[in-house]
This record gives structure tokens, sequence and C-alpha cells, in this order.
């Protein structure tokens, strides 16, 4: 999974993966899109490639290049995780509050009274 | 085991929890609750109150919990698991505008964020609800980004929200 999120953070590659999500592109295609030279491109492609992150098929003299699911289903339930931290801190908190509210509901009724 | 089954019930009452990336720096996360300012306020700042339900990753208690609320005030958190094993951050008071804004800087004990980050967190009431927008400042982008590799809670959830939007088109 390290190898995913290393492979991420260099933005040229974002830049290919983020591309790609519309579906499989010929090398030729990402060289004209992202404005960088086709040495480039294939050399971020070997280190997607590399990481799981793409998957290549040759159609006659062309490299067609797709996304592979499953490392980013994997890093997806990973950060999932950390979400839900907060998720869960939230969801602690809005019974805190539900608690805090009802006390000074109580506090308010009291005070009524004695001032009645 | 089934990822869903880990979740918590989803109560009717709850906000969503919305993360953004303002700028290349900043990783904002945004909720809204159903309780007045003041008490949305005091439940955030109040330690015995922040015991109860800032927990860390895998239920980890808040054990050590000091907010001394006036500038220049000492900040540290400290959560632990049921071994004791722990994790901690400290920090600074820069501001408070009670029951409208905090700001304070925050450094972890393992310094995963790449040095010292700036959180400002904003507190605006409509209609009895209130929204929290909590704003994290890292030094620089790489320091962000790294928040991410290494795990910090930020930085991860922000990204998840891309990856989210990355998932369908592999379905």
């Amino acid at each position: 999974m390290i190898e995913t999120l290393q492979a991420l953070a260099e933005p040229n590659r974002f830049q290919i993966v983020e591309l790609l999500r519309g579906g499989p592109r010929p090398v030729g295609d990402m060289v004209e899109r992202l404005g960088l030279r086709q040495p480039q491109v294939s050399k971020h492609l070997r280190v997607l490639s590399e990481a799981g992150l793409v998957d290549v098929r040759v159609d006659a003299q062309r490299r067609i290049y797709g996304l592979r699911a499953a490392p980013l289903r994997e890093l997806e339930q990973w950060i999932g995780r950390y979400r839900r931290v907060w998720e869960a801190n939230f969801q602690r908190l809005d019974g805190v509050l539900e608690e805090l509210k009802a006390k000074e509901k109580k506090r308010g009724r009291i005070k009524r009274k004695s001032a009645d | 085991m089934d990822a869903s089954s880990e979740r918590a019930p989803i109560k009717k009452n709850s906000g969503t929890l919305k993360v953004t990336t303002p700028s290349d720096r900043e990783v904002a996360m945004t909720r809204v609750f159903d309780a007045p300012r003041r008490l949305v306020f005091k439940a955030w700042t109040t330690p015995e109150l922040m015991k109860r339900w800032l927990y860390g990753p895998e239920e980890w208690k808040l054990a050590v919990c000091e907010f001394e609320m006036k500038v220049g005030g000492k900040v540290r958190f400290e959560w632990r698991d049921r071994e004791g094993k722990g994790m901690g951050l400290s920090g600074v008071c820069r501001e408070v505008v009670a029951p409208e804004k905090l700001v304070f800087t925050e450094v972890w004990d393992e310094d995963w964020t790449g040095g010292e980050t700036l959180v400002t967190m904003v507190f605006t009431e409509d209609a009895g609800k209130t929204t929290v927008t909590q704003t994290v400042l890292y030094l620089s982008q790489a320091a962000r980004d790294g928040a991410l590799k290494t795990g910090m809670e930020h930085g991860a959830a922000m990204s998840y929200d891309r990856l989210a939007e990355l998932l369908p088109s592999l379905a």
C-alpha cells in the first residue's frame, strides 16, 4: 500500500490516474493531454504499472493503459478507517450535546418554577 | 470480516462529515450539530466533556486532555489503548473568541505531519444548529501530503474524498 501512495504522490502520475478514470487510453493520447514528453509519460506509466495501479494491453501498434481497481480499493478501505474515527467521534459528540441540551432545559424549568 | 459491519449505526440526527482542501496546504472538515453554538463550543473545549467523545483510532481513549483556553495557553492530548500504548500531541492556544473561534498549534510526539500544524476552528449558529469548521494548515504541501502517507487522520480523510470520486469509474 505504501507503494500505491508513493506512486500517487507524484503530481504527473496523479494526473495520469485522473485521466484514466474516464477509461483506458493509448500512450500517445496521454502525451497530448498532459503536455509531457513521451519518455516522461512512459516512465510514469512504468511506476504506476509496477505499483499495480495500471495495466496495459497491446492493440495493433498501440499500447493502451487502463486503471486497476484492487490497490485503490485497498487504499480506500484503509483511509475509510480514519474517516470513521471522526464520524464515530462526532456521533458520540451528538450524544453529549443531546445530554447538555436536556440538562439546560431542566435547569430552565426549575428556574422558571422558583421564579413563580 | 465484512467492512460494513464495523461501522457505527448512523443516528437520525447526525450530520454528514465534509472534507475539503481549501488550498494546497490546508485540509478542512465541516460538520453540522443539532445544538446551539454555546453548547457545541463547551463540548469542544471542556476536558471532561472532550474525554467522552474525542477518541483515537481503534477506540483509543483520550487519557490526558489539557486545554488552557487563553492566548499562550497549553494544549496537550494523549490517547491510550487498553494496554496503555499511546500517542500524543502538544500545542499552544493562539486565539480564543468564545464561542466563535479557536486557533491553536499542534505537533504530534512522533512528528508525522512534517512539523507544527495550525488548527483554526470556527463555530457558526443558524436556527439552533451549529456548523463547525476545522481547518488544518500544514507547513507545506509536501507536509500535508506526507501526513496522508503516514496515516494522519486529516490528510487521509482528504484523499478519501478524492478517491471516492475515483472509485465509481472502476466498477
